[in-house]
């Protein structure tokens, strides 16, 4: 049987791809950015997860404002980085699990989660920014990956709430899938940034690392935290770790966390990562 | 349940915030066609049209007189006051070869080194700026 053996939750900063790709992480600016990835990197190694559904949003890419699908699910063989308009990352094309993806899709509208199915799409930074951060540069990503993207750009997002559920749905749905495999669920974006106004720039160390505390352990306060906590507190764009909840959601009643990093700023954002570890 | 369920009461809070512009559906409304426009910016053939004529280019677009200038004048305030997105002026940004740290810094009225100062220093903090009403 298929089983989520762990969740990671990590910003998804395209200044971090750039640097990455541009061979920028060892100057003084990044180091300390990167450094709290090196764990991750060589537990990874060991891991060797055989699918990530990596929770992530596209940022007007592959969706513009014709189609706003609030929960999209990615169940395509394979998905091509994109041109976010200075050409296209130089990073492996990422590969799906169309079987796994199709089955999480049947099982989770069955269990009143109305999905939209992807077969084709480029993906952005907000996916192949985590998968360069968490697995390096290998000439082509170790794991199958599954695509889903989260409408966190025009309002209402979903609630935390809502997050928080679907990836229980999504945990049930993995839980039923006959073949043995060795899942990871990925939860990015955030953390604190406001890329827009005369409050750009916001950061809110407190309240990340509250954020980072709540995901530890049995606590299910983080699921009602409204969105206008998230705007006020966080800055316009920290909205976005209402998917760290998908991924807290798939995680089951509690975790442990095996490893943790926080540092201001990756760019106009505070950057912030987790591993957990589900508990039984 | 997360919030509040009254639609009217939970849009009415994003106008409580300074500096601020939540892309509520009133937004992407007045700003379709600005955002798409910018969208097609992703494309390397019409970076070549736009970059050889700004003005013709965004004559093709149903864009009001004001963000048209808003548009030529790279003034993302306004932009986001005539339902620009972030994201999508992202890609006019990007075509004039600007990062999002630089973007950015234009939006919050300080210069790029001071802004880029304020970040390294921990960012600007949320004091004061939670609030309109409350004043915290």
């Amino acid at each position: 049987m298929a089983r989520i053996t762990a969740g990671i939750g990590t910003s998804h900063v395209p200044a971090l791809g750039a640097a990455m790709d541009l061979g920028k992480t060892q100057e003084p600016y990044w180091v300390p950015a990167f450094a709290g990835y090196e764990w991750t990197r060589a537990w990874e190694r060991e891991q060797k997860p055989d699918v990530v559904i990596l929770v992530y949003n596209d940022h007007a890419t592959a969706f513009d404002m014709k189609i706003i699908p609030t929960f999209a699910i990615g169940c395509g063989e394979q998905y091509a980085p994109a041109d976010e308009g200075w050409g296209p990352r130089k990073v492996p094309v990422v590969q799906g699990h169309p079987d796994l993806a199709w089955h999480i899709a049947q099982s989770c509208i069955l269990d009143e989660f109305d999905m939209t199915i992807i077969n084709e799409m480029d993906v952005d930074h907000g996916l192949t920014v985590p998968l360069s951060l968490v697995f390096g540069q290998p000439e082509a990503w170790p794991a199958r990956i599954i695509p889903l993207a989260v409408n966190v750009v025009t309002y209402p997002p979903p609630s935390g709430n809502r997050c928080w559920a679907l990836g229980e749905a999504i945990a049930r749905a993995v839980e039923s899938f006959p073949e043995d495999l060795n899942v990871q669920i990925w939860g990015t974006g955030g953390m604190s940034h406001q890329l827009q106004g005369p409050r750009a720039g916001l950061i809110n160390k407190e309240w990340d690392n509250r954020f980072l505390d709540r995901l530890e352990g049995d606590s299910q306060e983080l699921r009602h935290i409204p969105h206008i906590e998230y705007l006020r507190e966080t800055g316009s764009e920290g909205i976005e770790m209402v998917m760290w909840l998908i991924m807290r959601g798939a995680l089951g009643r509690a975790t442990r966390t095996l490893h943790r990093h926080y540092h201001i700023p990756a760019s106009n954002t505070a950057v912030g990562h987790i591993v957990l570890e589900p508990l039984p | 349940m997360t919030g509040t369920r009254d639609i009217h009461a939970y849009l009415a809070e994003f106008d409580d915030m300074p500096g601020t512009r939540v892309f509520t559906a009133k937004r992407a409304r007045q700003g379709y066609h600005l955002n798409q426009f910018a969208m097609s910016l992703m494309k390397p053939e019409n970076r070549e049209r736009w970059k050889t004529d700004e003005r013709a280019y965004l004559e093709e677009w149903p864009l009001s007189d004001e963000q048209k200038q808003a548009v030529l004048d790279r003034d993302y305030n306004r932009l986001l006051d005539l339902g620009g997105n972030i994201y999508f002026l992202a890609k006019v940004f990007s075509t004039d070869g600007q990062s999002f740290l630089q973007a950015v810094s234009t939006m919050s009225g300080m210069s790029l080194e001071d802004y880029s100062a304020m970040m390294i220093a921990g960012g600007r903090s949320p004091e004061g700026l939670r609030s309109i009403r409350e004043k915290r």
